[in-house]
């Protein structure tokens, strides 16, 4: 399956001929008009196993505790850590698109923008479970908050946890907000379309009264302008905070001053990933077509494309920085990447981070959507399994030899590994029901404009 | 007040109509529009959206707070000595406070929103005029002051001909 360019003009998003009247209709009749959703049902049966393996994991843990995990002496951090950076760098990409991309003006993120940003919703949602079920009590995670108690405790401010917890905190309630913004003028359109009781209301409450008079849309482009000039930094320190929960501490492998850059270019190389795959799934269900084209698979393909460029040189400073060093313990950790029991997982992390995605060079690989598909499939796997080798290598090639393990995966390490896809599947889903998925002001806005030129 | 709710099909037949109006020196009360127009909110009247000063002064009041929260804790309340740091270790101590900060100015930023728009409100006048259905679909309007008897026509006459579609009278 390949796209056509738009024959008329390359250089225009939207087919020519759009109207807000046309706009409006193909994304709201699907929320509102009684429609066969079979497709969608097939999804939600298909996801509800792993949302009950993901809830049973966590009874599991609060009420066992943390031996059920594959974790031990040596390797004390496993899939919990892992996880956390594996989500919070998917929920990385959808504050770009729409910060970054709102400052810089590109006008390819209007179609994509909506469901990105709720992708990063549920994702930092998903990520703030595991740093609290890894915890070894994990019921009393709320010490990490400062609050005045009998037992007179303050949290440990230069501990790398709190930084998490603020830090995902922050940037959670922060996208609500910034999501919630954008959706209050499409709420409004909905609250008049609606032609049920329950529709006009439940969207009535969404749009706050709001009826779109020119001071609204000042006030409410300043803001958005405003947080998405938050949000860029924001979203960069709270990935440069991840990387430090590595870097702060003195294991070979993990002390570099390149985590933290290195583990944003990450975040936002699988976060893209994750949109081309959840841009396919919504044009091809929910027949948007004519919205999500060939410029937006085009634009985030090369972002993905110099993503990995980055990463590679990351990878390649690693190398390189290991050596200069001099020190045995870097030295022997590097070679132990690629000869230790994990060289294939370290193998198949540089094919699908480095090799494959230098197919879209090809401006023909970058049209064709199954080869988009597959390379960012590639990513998000090898950018897993690249958290994870940070974890298992340096854990287990310690500067003590007769510490060192090999780990061993759990089946709650199995159930964590693979329950929250589904559960994540499982919200954006509800969300691609209940809500627009395609902003369409946003659309609106870059229909009257490139009619205009 | 009362006013006159004039109803287009389209961005530039109200952008047209707008600066017609004002070009003739008649108010221009407000404009509805289903997406921002730049060039109707300067003709209506480009007042300063008041949320930035909101939210620079939340933020930073509350990262300076957080970080006088980390000082008197880590320094009177709960000293620990973690392998001969200072007590007060100020190089990781702006960690946090930048993170609630941002958080703080969001949150200030979406309150001042709410009170500069008059959100949220259970009903407008707006609402009321029978033509306003599409007001946040596909149709584009003006609020212009009906003045008195008499006087109206020649303003009618130069909306029907920039292409409105329909006028309807409102209180508010």
């Amino acid at each position: 399956m390949s796209l056509a360019q738009p024959a008329s003009n390359p250089r225009l998003l939207l087919p020519s001929g759009v109207s807000d009247a046309g706009i409006t209709a193909d994304v709201a009749w699907p929320i509102l008009e009684k429609r066969r959703w079979t497709k969608w049902w097939i999804a939600i049966v298909f996801t509800l196993p792993f949302v009950a393996a993901t809830l049973a994991g966590l009874v599991g843990l609060f009420w066992e505790g943390v031996g059920l995990w594959g974790i031990n002496t040596t390797n004390v951090w496993g899939i919990a850590i892992a996880n956390y950076v594996w989500w919070i760098g998917i929920g990385n990409a959808g504050t770009l698109i729409s910060g970054l991309l709102l400052l810089t003006r590109q006008g390819w993120r209007a179609s994509i923008n909506r469901f990105a940003e709720a992708m990063t919703l549920f994702a930092v949602s998903i990520a703030g479970i595991f740093p609290i079920i890894h915890l070894g009590r994990p019921q009393y995670f709320y010490w990490l908050a400062p609050y005045p108690n009998t037992m007179t405790l303050w949290p440990q401010w230069r501990s790398a946890l709190i930084w998490d917890f603020w830090s995902i905190l922050s940037y959670l309630l922060f996208s609500i907000l910034f999501w919630y913004l954008g959706l209050i003028p499409d709420a409004a359109t909905l609250r008049d379309r609606a032609k049920s009781r329950f529709g006009q209301r439940f969207f009535g409450v969404l749009a706050l009264g709001w009826r779109g008079s020119a001071y609204h849309w000042h006030v409410h482009k300043t803001l958005q302008l405003t947080l998405a000039a938050l949000a860029v930094p924001l979203v960069c320190s709270v990935h440069s905070i991840v990387g430090l929960d590595f870097a702060a501490s003195l294991m070979p492998g993990w002390q570099e001053p390149i985590f933290p850059p290195y583990f944003v270019v990450g975040a936002m190389y699988s976060g893209f990933a994750m949109v081309v795959l959840l841009a396919l799934g919504v044009r091809w269900g929910l027949d948007l077509t004519g919205y999500i084209t060939a410029r937006h698979f085009d634009a985030m393909a090369l972002m993905i494309l110099m993503a990995a460029l980055v990463m590679t040189a990351s990878y390649a400073s690693e190398w390189f920085t290991a050596w200069y060093s001099g020190e045995h313990a870097e030295r022997s950790l590097i070679a132990f990447e690629f000869t230790g029991p994990y060289w294939p997982l370290y193998g198949l992390l540089l094919l699908f981070n480095c090799i494959l995605p230098q197919l879209l060079w090809l401006p023909a690989a970058r049209r064709n959507l199954w080869c988009l598909a597959v390379v960012s499939i590639g990513i998000l796997i090898g950018m897993w399994l690249e958290r994870i080798l940070i974890i298992w290598n340096t854990l287990g090639h310690d500067r003590l030899p007769s510490m060192r393990h090999t780990f061993v995966m759990s089946l709650t390490d199995w159930t964590f590994l693979f329950g929250p896809l589904g559960l994540f599947a499982f919200l954006f889903l509800l969300f691609a029901r209940f809500f627009p998925i395609v902003s369409m002001y946003e659309v609106r806005e870059l229909a009257h404009a490139e009619a205009a030129s | 007040m009362k006013a006159l709710v004039v109803e287009f099909p389209s961005a530039p037949s109200v952008t047209k109509a707008a600066e017609q109006v004002r070009a003739r020196g008649y108010p221009l009360l407000d404009a509805v529009t289903p997406y921002p127009l730049e060039p109707l909110l300067r003709l209506v009247g480009k007042r300063p959206a008041g949320v930035r000063t909101p939210m620079a002064v939340a933020g930073f009041s509350v990262a300076i707070a957080f970080y006088v929260l980390q000082y008197w804790t880590a320094v009177y309340a709960y000293p620990v000595n973690s392998g001969g740091r200072p007590l007060n270790s100020w190089p990781v101590f702006p960690l946090v406070p930048f993170e609630v900060g941002v958080l703080a100015a969001a949150v200030a930023g979406f309150a001042a929103f709410l009170v500069r728009c008059g959100l949220p409100r259970l009903n407008h006048p707006f609402f009321a005029a029978p033509n306003t259905a599409r007001a946040t679909q596909d149709r584009f309007y003006l609020l212009v002051d009906p003045l008195e008897d008499g006087k109206t026509a020649p303003l009618m006459a130069l909306l029907f001909d920039a292409g409105a579609l329909s006028v309807c009278e409102t209180e508010g």
